[in-house]
């Protein structure tokens, strides 16, 4: 049933869906190619909605991935506002919310993620946000600035990336903010403790109230209105507003109803294919499964770049496995917190630089070996850490901790043995 | 209005006018010249902006700050002497003429 002349569609016109088009036409792919999407605007990074943006809400041409020009010279046909609501893949067709019907020859997934919603008594009562889109950002700006005149304060429920980072705006913007993390500690999921540490004594010195160990139990207002916070013990904490940030749901719902294989993410594996030959997926929709069997669910910018890569390049037929390491970055206050590798499993951390400014970088080691490193405002070490792992290579623990080596001298030594491929 | 030429890893030469105060990366992911990245979208943090500044304009730029500094020692394409980030290039008047080129690779 497959239309070798029909269009390749991609769904969402994300960071990912822009970069699989890209990349088509890079990679030599001539036919008619269809970027689709369900929001307004066009293509847009997420990143500086939980930074820049929510200080001064700018231009929004400065939140696009690629111009319009941009596209029409690549003849990317982008298609706004519409919602893809199935995939009939006994027919190649993908089916939309109006009726309309559209055959695809090859059929990209880049449906992205969802926040996660709160599931309490009072979560969906006014001014209880969460941020993943540009009209959301606004709502919080406009949330935190009102805070901030009113005097109230902002209660952030979630101490990752981007409870923090929004912490960190409403702090500059003026408002009272407490962070509620049911966790003992912040970023707890993806940092060891020094790290989350250095973290606490920065938002603390800012004058953010962290609260640990916090269960909140449910959300009090009046008038449809949020006012407060509850914990299980019992305490209650006056709020203004509240910015829901306890992580994202990868958006499998289109994958999932048409039988493709999914486990909280499209599964895909290190090419991006998914369970269907003529099907690739990216970014934060997806699941991936690595080499050695384990699951890996990412939500970054390099993720969806680098996968979207892999599923343009599977759609023609070839292969290009995603093997870098991952990085990730977040800027809080002054801080520019750059991430690179999967720490999950180290036995051993050892720090470089100044732990109490903060300016340093923690290095994750397994059975001795480099698995990743967190550098706060430490550039060198992370971009030298990049190239490392991405060469296989690892410094001692003892060399990592010790300022005075040169990281560098690794990779010169390297150099002619791995002919520099990555 | 100024205006930067950009040569495309192939050769391709594409000369835009930009309004001052724009980015070179701004540019040319808007025109959509090849052999740009901009993963962080302008940040200093992924260095997939990289180009190398024709002559004779290395040195009439503002010198790099000590992040972009930093970020240029590991790029993914050979660094030159004359490589910078483009997004932290700003166009203003006096850079009416400007050109970059970008490398084969960025990430
Ligand atoms: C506030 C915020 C801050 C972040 N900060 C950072 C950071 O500092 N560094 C970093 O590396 N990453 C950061 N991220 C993560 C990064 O933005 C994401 O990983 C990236 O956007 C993922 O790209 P994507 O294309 O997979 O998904 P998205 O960019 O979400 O795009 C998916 C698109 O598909 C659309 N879609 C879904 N279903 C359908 C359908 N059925 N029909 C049509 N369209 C559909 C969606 O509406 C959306 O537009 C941040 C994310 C957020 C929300
Ligand atoms: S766009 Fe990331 S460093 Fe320039």
């Amino acid at each position: 049933m497959v239309d070798s002349q029909a269009p390749i569609l991609i769904v969402g016109a994300g960071q990912a869906g822009v970069q699989i088009a890209e990349t088509l036409r890079q990679e030599g792919y001539t036919g008619d190619l269809l970027l689709i999407g369900n929001e307004v605007h066009p293509p847009y990074q997420r990143p500086p909605l939980s930074k820049k943006w929510l200080l001064e809400p700018g231009a929004l041409s400065a939140l696009s991935l690629r111009g319009a020009d941009a596209l029409v010279r690549r003849r990317i046909e982008l298609k706004l506002d519409t919602e893809v609501t199935a995939i009939d893949r006994a027919a190649s067709r993908l089916r939309f919310a109006n009726g309309e019907q559209l055959a695809y020859s090859k059929l990209a997934l880049a449906t992205g993620a969802l926040a996660r919603a709160l599931a309490l008594p009072g979560a969906s009562l006014g001014q209880v946000l969460s941020l993943r889109s540009i009209a959301d950002s606004g709502a919080i700006s406009a949330a935190l600035r009102r805070c901030a005149t009113e005097g109230r304060p902002v209660v952030v429920i979630g101490g990752g990336f981007i409870g923090l980072e929004v912490a960190a705006s409403a702090r500059k913007l003026g408002a009272a903010v407490t962070v509620l993390e049911g966790l003992p500690r912040l970023m707890s999921r993806v940092t060891a403790p020094i790290v989350s540490e250095a973290f606490e004594r920065v938002h603390r010195a800012h004058g953010v109230e962290l609260v640990f160990n916090a269960q909140v139990t449910q959300l009090r207002g009046s008038a449809g209105c949020v006012e407060s916070v509850c914990t299980a013990d019992g305490r209650e904490y006056a709020a203004g507003c509240v910015v829901v940030g306890i992580g994202v749901v990868p958006d499998d719902r289109l994958a999932a109803a048409a039988g493709l294989a999914c486990d909280r993410g499209i599964l895909v594996d290190e090419c991006a294919r998914t369970s269907d030959p003529s099907i690739a997926a990216a970014g934060d929709c997806t699941a991936r499964r690595l080499a050695d069997g384990r699951l890996l669910r990412l939500e970054s910018v390099q993720n969806a770049v680098e996968q979207a890569k892999s599923a343009a390049v599977a759609l023609l037929g070839r292969e290009r496995p995603f093997r870098a390491a991952p990085w990730f970055w977040s800027d809080q206050y002054d801080i520019k917190l750059q991430m690179v590798g999967l720490s999950h499993g180290y036995d051993q951390v050892v720090t470089r630089g100044d732990v109490q400014k903060p300016a340093f970088s923690a290095f994750y080691f397994q059975a001795g070996r480099l698995i990743a490193v967190d550098s706060l405002s430490r550039v060198q070490d992370h971009m030298q850490s990049k190239r490392l792992l991405d060469h296989g290579l690892s410094p001692t623990p003892e060399q990592a901790a010790d300022p005075l080596f040169d990281l560098q001298s690794l990779l010169r030594e390297a150099k002619p043995a791995t002919a520099d491929g990555a | 209005m100024p205006q930067v030429t950009y040569i495309e890893p192939g050769g391709a030469t594409r000369t835009l006018t930009l309004a001052a105060g724009t980015s070179v990366m701004r540019g040319a992911v808007d025109a959509g010249v090849d052999g740009i990245e901009a993963q962080c979208g302008g940040n200093c943090a992924c260095a997939t902006c990289h180009c190398y500044v024709q002559d004779p304009w290395l040195d009439k730029l503002p010198p790099p700050s000590d992040d972009e500094t930093l970020m240029l020692t590991n790029v993914a394409a050979e660094r030159r002497p004359n490589s910078r980030l483009s997004c932290q290039l700003i166009v203003e008047p006096g850079l009416d003429g400007l050109s970059v080129r970008f490398p084969d690779r960025q990430s």
